[in-house]
């Protein structure tokens, strides 16, 4: 059976979440297709093409797929599935394939499995559900298995050493139903959340957004990306795409650094796999601190700046 | 304009689930169960739809056992007109709850469908991408701000790079982000206004959807448990056993 990957879309290079899906893909033990929709993306699929493992590339490059909207993203998915009888299609967890996938999964008529974190065999996966508390293993009997991979879940496949063959995969069409109107992409010079090898994320205990340069102070010293909770978000303090947690992004980093931050399930569910955990707060009685691997029971607007100094 | 909203009855957010020792599932016995955060906000901006005079009937939809209807009265309390409980007492899947709610959207023809982006029991991000799939209209999902106008909505997105906003075609599909308001309390009088408010049952059969799951749940165990670590006193002490015990700086 062939797995279809559909990669994360980019402007340039190959993404890591479409390298940790790819991951997942190898589990299942078939030959692995991916396809590369977007606009202008022959370079990224040329070097898709390079990626460790991958027999096939299919480029859908057209101006309807310049935005991913799913409208016209999934019958194009759908078709290629009809056409190349895929025994799996995955999709990374990200937003865009969160978005994406349901919707192809419906149109086949099958269930989607959602946030896979193991591949037990080729019908049979494992999941975490109740924000982490609970794994479970779920099986498919649908023809075609549809699922979204968590990232951290599974190794990247390398980027290099393969030599698949790259072949145009045509019929995207628009909808009518959606338009793209407008982006509005944090900006920033540091690692992106999902990949960093370290973390540094501010809770509510940051009191604003105005003290959060504290914290980027640190990160810029760690290379580390900043992080938050969704108390942080809510306050305004940094924007949404900053938010760590079962319903924001999923980390594991080697080493992360909970600045301010109580430790509600909700937000532990996007990091306890993290390598090291540090934890930073002025409450003994955090319960950050029963997964943490060093507290720090202090001030964090004492703390902070003294790390920064030490390191 | 009609607004339809689905609700979801799921464990407390505030609970800590105990996987069951038989490993066939997590306790829910005797466990607070409430609506599904997302939902609340969902029934939230359907109100506030009303308020502003751009949405004219609020429906209120569960699939779920006969103690939805309390979920499904908590949704009336905040506004909404009136209820439907798709009655199931099995586990219900994203696929099996999509198919129940085109059904029930081709009854109603709303001109918005609102529900949450996930449930946090199965976590699973399905049902308003597949109803949207299903009823082959738009989907605005992770929304962090809906604004109506003439046949279409304009769909703010919470994505990993930081905010999208998409023109949808109405008929449409949302689903909620958190950013997208916060939900109000039901006041006591809205409470007791809402136990009048009509609330009808009807069984899956009826509406000619197959609920049975498509997923089989193998077993359900607990998660790895991170080992108890150590408070340290300084700064300086937490630099030493980054640099020499855990070795990540
Ligand atoms: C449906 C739903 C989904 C959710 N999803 C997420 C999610 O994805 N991610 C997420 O993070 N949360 C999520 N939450 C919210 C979660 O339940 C918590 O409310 C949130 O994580 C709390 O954020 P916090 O720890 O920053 O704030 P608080 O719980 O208020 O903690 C602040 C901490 O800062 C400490 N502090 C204050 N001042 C100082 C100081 N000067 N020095 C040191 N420490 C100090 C305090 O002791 C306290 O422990 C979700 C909730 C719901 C209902
Ligand atoms: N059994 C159900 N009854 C009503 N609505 C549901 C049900 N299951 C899911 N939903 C809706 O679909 C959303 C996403 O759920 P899920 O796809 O399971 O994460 C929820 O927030 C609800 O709005």
């Amino acid at each position: 059976m062939t797995t279809l990957v559909i990669a994360e879309p980019s402007a340039e290079g190959v993404k890591v979440p479409t390298l940790t899906t790819l991951g997942a893909a190898s589990k299942l033990g078939g030959e692995v297709h991916v396809l590369v929709l977007g606009q202008g993306v022959g370079a990224v699929a040329d070097a898709t093409a390079q990626v460790a493992g991958v027999a096939k590339v299919l480029t859908a490059d057209a101006a309807e797929l310049a935005h991913g909207l799913a409208e016209n993203v999934a019958p194009l998915v759908v078709n290629l599935v009809q056409a190349g009888g895929y025994g799996h299609v995955l999709a990374p967890s990200t937003t865009f394939g969160k978005n994406v996938a349901p919707r192809v999964a419906a149109l086949l008529d099958v269930a989607q499995i959602s946030d896979i974190t193991g591949v037990e065999s080729a019908d049979t996966f494992t999941r975490p559900i109740y924000a982490g508390n609970a794994i479970a293993t779920v099986q498919s009997s649908d023809p075609v298995k549809v699922a979204t991979v968590r990232g951290t879940a599974f190794e990247a496949v390398a980027a290099t050493g393969g030599s698949a063959s790259v072949e145009a995969a045509s019929g995207a069409t628009d909808s009518g139903l959606s338009k793209f109107v407008s982006q509005e992409v944090s900006k920033s010079e540091r690692p992106e959340l999902t990949s960093a090898r370290v973390i540094v994320s501010g809770g509510r205990g940051m009191q604003s957004g105005d003290n959060f340069p504290l914290l980027e102070a640190l990160a810029d010293k760690l290379g580390a990306a900043v992080g938050a909770s969704r108390a942080a978000v809510d306050a305004g303090f940094v924007p949404n795409d900053y938010q760590v947690g079962q319903t924001g992004k999923i980390v594991a980093p080697e080493l992360y650094i909970a600045v301010g931050i109580s430790g509600a399930i909700q937000h532990l569910a996007g990091m306890k796999d993290s390598k090291v955990i540090v934890a930073i707060n002025k409450d003994e009685e955090a319960p950050i601190f029963q997964i943490a691997d060093y507290g720090l029971v202090a001030d964090l607007f004492k703390a902070v700046p003294e790390l920064t100094a030490e390191i | 304009m009609k607004v339809l909203v689905a609700v979801k009855r799921v464990v407390d957010y505030n609970v800590k689930v105990r996987v069951k020792a038989d490993g066939t599932g997590v306790d829910t016995a005797n466990v607070k169960m409430s609506m599904n955060p997302f939902d609340e906000i969902a029934v939230e901006e359907a109100v506030r739809l009303k308020e502003a005079g751009k949405a004219t009937e609020i429906v209120v939809v569960s699939v779920g056992p006969t103690q939805a209807q309390e979920t499904l009265r908590t949704a009336l309390a905040m506004g909404a007109d009136r209820a439907i409980l798709v009655q199931s007492d099995a586990e219900t899947q994203p696929l099996g709850v999509a198919k129940a709610l085109k059904a029930l959207a081709e009854k109603e023809q709303p001109g918005l469908v609102i529900l949450g982006k996930q449930a946090i029991d199965d976590d699973a991000n399905q049902t308003g991408q597949m109803l949207a799939a299903l009823l082959g209209w738009a989907q605005g999902t992770f929304a962090s701000k809906v604004v109506p106008a003439e046949g279409t909505v304009a769909v703010t997105r919470e994505i990993d790079g930081g905010l999208e906003t998409v023109d949808l075609k109405l008929p449409a599909v949302v689903t909620t982000d958190l950013r997208l308001n916060e939900p109000r309390y039901a006041s006591l009088p809205n409470i007791m206004k809402a136990k009048k408010k009509p609330l009808e049952t009807v069984d899956a059969a009826s509406l000619g959807v197959d609920l049975a799951p498509r997923l089989k749940t193998l077993k359900v165990a607990e998660p790895a448990k991170r080992a108890g670590g150590v408070k340290v006193g300084s700064v300086q002490e937490l630099v030493a056993k980054l640099k020499t015990e855990a070795r990540v700086i």
